[in-house]
């Protein structure tokens, strides 16, 4: 088990260099002036020349990349003073380090993307299993046509109209506010469940979907009509045979969506107004702020990455045949 | 789901079909080939053909939105609620249910006062115009790279396999929105006014660019699988050249697999544009476009919230539509798959 770990770590730390190398000369070597880019419309020389100065740009390229990396691991002095370990630069728009930027905003981005994917693999399993252990009722094909819309829906669709009817109308349920979990922690969650409801509902199909047709698989199989003949019950036998040979299957689903649950997380905190990463990634852009750009691209990416070594980590535990190979 | 057993029973009625016709016409067994096998059993699946009219009829709204809008009479770039005096002094339009009446059927945008049915239909034409561009480029470039992987083999498919997974561990939505601005920025300067083709092209460049990955990866497999069967074995016996092997014995094959992924692409493609236009790094007003209708719609919900239903239900229908379509083509083309 440690070995896989380890081997995996060390995949991911390379993937993230290469991405963060990527990105860096995405932004910074392509022929458009990064400094005029982020000096917007109405620009003067001197502004100009001190952007230029700041980012460091009368150097090469690889050298920017190079002291860029530096700070991110040691630190490095900025012209607007030192700026400590993992240093992604200072803010154009709010001069502001961008790192504490990053911490401020992640706990949303979080606490969003975690209460979803918990309600949609609730929901999403949980009407793939009561399909497959009812084939062909009306619970069956109700079920598959209320995933069907789910997944047709759009979150900026939906998400409007949810906070019309159950915030505004119905008052059930807050609009949605920025979780503070030291000093609130159980309105943390209820101002998290609207937007956490809205975004899981794209997902649910593709769950229930493959859940369903798993767990029918997994019953034709011949271990489990052993069981069946040995006498054991039917639930016993659909929880613990069936289900385990189909949970593998799904969690590796789960680790190729992360990536989309971080996506719907952006549209569906631009949607509540909530302030996480993905909210400050289109303020950065539309300000045209370049190191938050980087900071919340390269944050983004090794959440991304670590949530998949953990769902691996996951998988591992649950099939040993993936710690083997 | 009822389509995958109305396709397995299409399926089991198929070997009939032969024999009753050799009941009526001895002597003769008609022969028919894979690709009419399969749009024998398309035609049986309803579904798949209400959707396959539906999906037509978005894309004709697309190509003849200018027909239509001048036929309906109005364009989608006029203020007709300001011109006409249909707003109150709030910009919300004064008649009930957002202003819909026999002259402006979908009602009135909130604020600038704008025909909504014709914002939705030059809207469609946009977001499906820049999809179909990703969605072709996508699936070309994967076709390409599945196929290189695949039939050289070795060490170009091991190079190519990690280029691969990096792009798949970029994060899309946030890549997106980032990389639109700065494409923009290589074409225009950010002192002039950028030309409109510019953004569509942008668009298309940055989400072409993390598109491709799937399909190379499906297709990718099945040559890997296919290359070993003896008629691709028997064709390089024969001396083929590569061009003919790719173009005659494995593209074909893999027909079918780039048939279902080009219908299961184009939907997640357009829902990704209208996206990205929903927050404010896609398409710009005045340019109609569907995502920046929900992004207007979206500002108006708590006094409006008529003008929400039309391009969220259209997309809807439109989403439903091509996802049961890509299951029915996939049924169609591939009997054996039970879903």
């Amino acid at each position: 088990m440690l070995r896989f770990l380890v081997r995996r770590v060390l995949g991911a730390i390379v993937i993230l260099l290469l991405i963060s190398a990527v990105t860096y000369f995405l932004f910074f070597a392509l022929p458009a002036d990064p400094a005029a880019l982020s000096c917007g419309k109405n620009c003067n020389p001197q502004t100009l020349a001190l952007i230029r100065k700041n980012l460091g740009l009368d150097e090469p390229v690889p050298v920017q990349y190079w002291q860029y990396m530096i700070g991110i691991f040691l630190g490095r002095n900025m012209t607007i003073g030192h700026c400590s370990a993992p240093c992604f630069g200072y803010s154009f728009a709010s001069q502001q380090p961008v790192w504490s930027t990053l911490m401020n905003r992640y706990p949303t981005t979080v606490t969003l993307a975690a209460m979803g994917a918990l309600i949609f693999l609730v929901i999403g399993v949980g009407l793939g299993l009561i399909s497959a252990a009812r084939q062909g009722t009306a619970f069956d094909k109700i079920a598959s046509a209320v995933s069907l819309t789910g997944q047709s829906v759009q979150i900026y669709f939906i998400g409007p109209l949810a906070i019309y009817l159950f915030a505004d109308t119905l008052g059930w349920l807050s609009r949605g506010h920025d979780p503070d979990w030291t000093h609130d922690p159980v309105g943390s969650i209820t101002g998290m469940i609207l937007p956490a409801m809205v975004m899981s509902v794209i997902f649910w199909s593709n769950y229930s979907r493959q859940t369903r047709s798993l767990m029918v698989e997994q019953l034709s199989e011949d271990h489990v009509r052993t069981a069946r003949a040995k006498g054991m019950t039917s639930r016993y036998v659909f929880m613990r045979y069936a289900l385990r040979g189909a949970m593998g299957p799904i969690i590796t689903i789960f680790g190729m969506d992360l990536s989309s649950v971080f996506g719907g997380a952006i549209i569906t905190e631009y949607t509540f107004g909530l302030h996480g990463l993905g909210q400050l990634a289109v303020s950065a852009v539309t300000q045209t702020d370049l190191p938050l750009e980087m900071g919340v691209m390269l944050f983004g990416a090794a959440a991304i990455v670590i949530a998949n070594i953990i769902v691996d980590a996951c998988y591992a535990v649950i099939d040993p045949r993936i710690r083997l190979s | 789901m009822s389509s995958s057993t109305q396709a397995t029973a299409g399926n089991d009625q198929i070997p009939e079909g032969p024999s009753a016709d050799t009941a009526a016409v001895p002597l003769e067994i008609i022969g028919r080939s894979p690709r009419q096998l399969a749009w024998l059993r398309f035609k049986r699946d309803r579904t798949g053909v209400i959707c396959a009219g539906i999906v037509g009829a978005f894309i004709l709204i697309a190509i003849f939105a200018p027909l239509i809008c001048a036929l309906y009479g109005k364009n989608p770039y006029t203020l007709y609620g300001q011109n006409d005096n249909l707003l109150n002094s709030y910009g919300m339009p004064i008649k009930p249910n957002g202003g819909i009446d026999s002259n402006h059927w979908f009602g009135i945008e909130p604020g600038l006062g704008r025909d909504i049915f014709a914002l939705l239909m030059y809207g469609i034409r946009t977001s499906l115009g820049i999809s179909l561009c990703v969605t072709i480029l996508s699936v070309a470039l994967g076709v390409l790279v599945g196929l290189i992987q695949g039939y050289v083999g070795r060490k170009t498919d091991y190079f190519l396999g990690r280029l691969t997974d990096l792009m798949m561990s970029f994060p899309q939505q946030l890549f997106f929105i980032a990389f639109t601005p700065v494409v923009i920025a290589l074409f225009v300067k950010p002192t002039e006014q950028e030309p409109t083709y510019i953004r569509f092209f942008a668009l298309v460049l940055v989400q072409f660019f993390l598109g491709w990955m799937s399909v190379s990866r499906l297709v990718r497999s099945q040559v890997l699988s296919l290359r070993e069967r003896e008629f691709v074995e028997a064709a390089q016996l024969t001396g083929a050249s590569t061009w003919r092997i790719v173009s005659k014995e494995l593209l074909p094959n893999i027909g079918s697999t780039i048939l279902v992924q080009t219908t299961l692409l184009l939907p997640v493609n357009v829902t990704t544009e209208a996206g990205l236009s929903y927050l404010g790094v896609g398409m710009q007003d005045p340019t109609p476009d569907w995502g920046l209708m929900f992004q207007k719609a979206a500002e108006y919900y708590q006094s409006d919230i008529t003008y929400m239903f039309f391009p969220g239900i259209a997309m809807l229908i439109f989403v439903v539509a091509f996802n049961l379509l890509g299951d029915s083509v996939r049924d169609a083309l591939d009997p054996k798959t039970i879903r």
